[in-house]
């Protein structure tokens, strides 16, 4: 297996494509390599939450726990897609758990650190911001999808 | 029908499409709490009804009433008749309780057909969600079988719930091939299921397909059509490309009463499987 720079694998990680290199730089400055095994948490929700996660490879599982339910998982997140926006917000919390399905191989960007990146350089907080809009927008979309339950008795065929 | 002065022998007269032919139950089997499928066989004297990809029969349970149900069965075996139905009226739960020898009045096959021949070495990308798999099922099968003339295979199911999949066995053993990408996911899931959850669409957006050089088939709901034609069409996909198949009430099933109407199409003839492009705009008039 071949070790790739941070720099390389932001530059192929879909999110990222086509990202100026000066940026890609900046980003690299705040990365670290994690691995996390089945069943570890990524977070839990209710802590602070100063990081999101590029992943690389495997599966985790966004959930929230419902009294008398258990745990609900509410969307799957895997390798090519980034985890987490709560970096981004007051009181930079996290609304959900985020637990390892499998093996995850990713990058751990740090979220203090690139907000104060992003407020003194302004294109890569826009870059940003259009970035992390549209996976918002995405996950919105997906959950409005999921709240038309579309698979119920009127799809009968 | 015979040709009096040709002196050849008699050639056998078609069905009448408004006449039902009697087929035999060979099989009633649970897919999930809902959804059976229905294997049925030529009565004696009946002819099998070959039929192509993304077909549809009417099935008649005698002295209930008449369904339209998409063909969900091999192409290549049209000796046996399959259909995957879900119990949700008074037809379809009487077909849910026939047993074995059981007979069941069969029209068809009706209606416009999967474009699998014209899409020859190209990829195949097709996008199912619930029952929706069911028509596309034929497709799977046509496809694996002549597989050398066509580019990546892409099959994308979205599912309910985990009890709610589809097809679940053949699902792993089209996945367990090393020629077709298969990808699964549901909508809701406890922390049991090992697999995806989100909606199907968002599978599309990681698919390995060549937008520039693929042919897309979408079964379901038509909200989940909608939005997966959307995200094809992120993809780099044309509208003229992506073909769907379209569910309305279909009665007589040969044009004639107007019930499925969609536009100035009537979805028995004119479809179920329609070129996106020409009905794309119909899906914005809440009239149709």
């Amino acid at each position: 297996m071949t070790i790739q720079s941070f720099e390389k694998v932001l530059a192929e990680h879909p999110f990222f494509k086509g990202l100026r290199p000066e940026h890609l730089d900046t980003l690299v400055g705040c990365a670290a390599n994690v691995r996390f095994t089945a069943g570890d948490f990524l977070f839990r929700e209710g802590q602070r939450i100063d990081h999101f996660w590029v992943i690389r490879e495997g599966k985790v599982t966004v959930e929230v726990f419902v009294p008398n339910k258990g745990e609900v998982t509410i969307e799957t997140v895997e390798g090519g897609e980034v985890l987490g926006w709560s970096w981004l917000f007051p009181p930079y919390k996290a609304h959900f758990d985020a637990r390892a399905l499998t093996h995850v191989r990713a990058l751990s960007l740090d979220g203090a650190c690139l907000r104060g990146k992003c407020e003194k350089d302004t294109v890569l907080g826009y870059e940003f911001m259009r970035r992390f809009n549209q996976l918002i927008v995405e996950r919105l979309e997906a959950t409005r999808m999921q709240l038309l339950d579309l698979y119920g008795d009127d799809d009968a065929r | 029908m015979t040709t009096p002065d040709s002196g050849t022998a008699p050639v056998a007269a078609p069905p009448d499409p408004m006449w039902p032919e009697p087929f035999e139950v060979r099989q009633v089997a649970r897919e999930t709490g809902d959804t059976f499928t229905l294997t049925l066989v030529p009565k004696v004297g009946s002819q099998p009804h070959p039929f192509a990809p993304g077909q549809f029969n009417m099935l008649y349970v005698f002295g209930v009433g008449e369904v339209p149900i998409s063909i969900s069965g091999d192409p290549d075996r049209p000796e046996l008749l399959v259909h995957t139905i879900r119990a949700v009226g008074a037809t379809t739960r009487a077909l849910q309780k026939l047993k074995r020898g059981d007979q069941v009045g069969v029209r068809g096959p009706f209606g416009t057909r999967w474009p699998v021949d014209q899409a020859h070495g190209q990829d195949i990308v097709l996008v199912a969600g619930g029952i929706g798999l069911a028509p596309i099922r034929p497709v799977v099968y046509h496809v694996l079988r002549h597989r050398a003339l066509y580019g990546r295979v892409v099959l994308l199911y979205g599912a309910r719930t985990p009890h709610d999949i589809l097809y679940a066995r053949e699902l792993r053993d089209w996945r367990g091939r090393f020629d077709a990408e298969v990808e699964v996911t549901v909508d809701r899931a406890t922390i049991e299921w090992q697999g995806g959850v989100g909606v199907v669409t968002k599978l599309i957006q990681r698919s390995p397909f060549d937008p520039s050089s693929a042919v897309a088939m979408i079964c379901g709901p038509e909200v989940m059509i909608r939005f997966a034609s959307l995200a094809l069409e992120k993809r780099g996909m044309t509208t003229a490309s992506i073909h769907v198949s379209m569910e309305r009430n279909m009665k007589c099933a040969v044009g004639l009463c107007g019930h499925c109407q969609l536009g100035p199409h009537f979805v028995c003839k004119d479809g179920p499987v329609f070129r996106y492009e020409r009905i794309e705009p119909l899906f914005g008039l809440r009239e149709v």
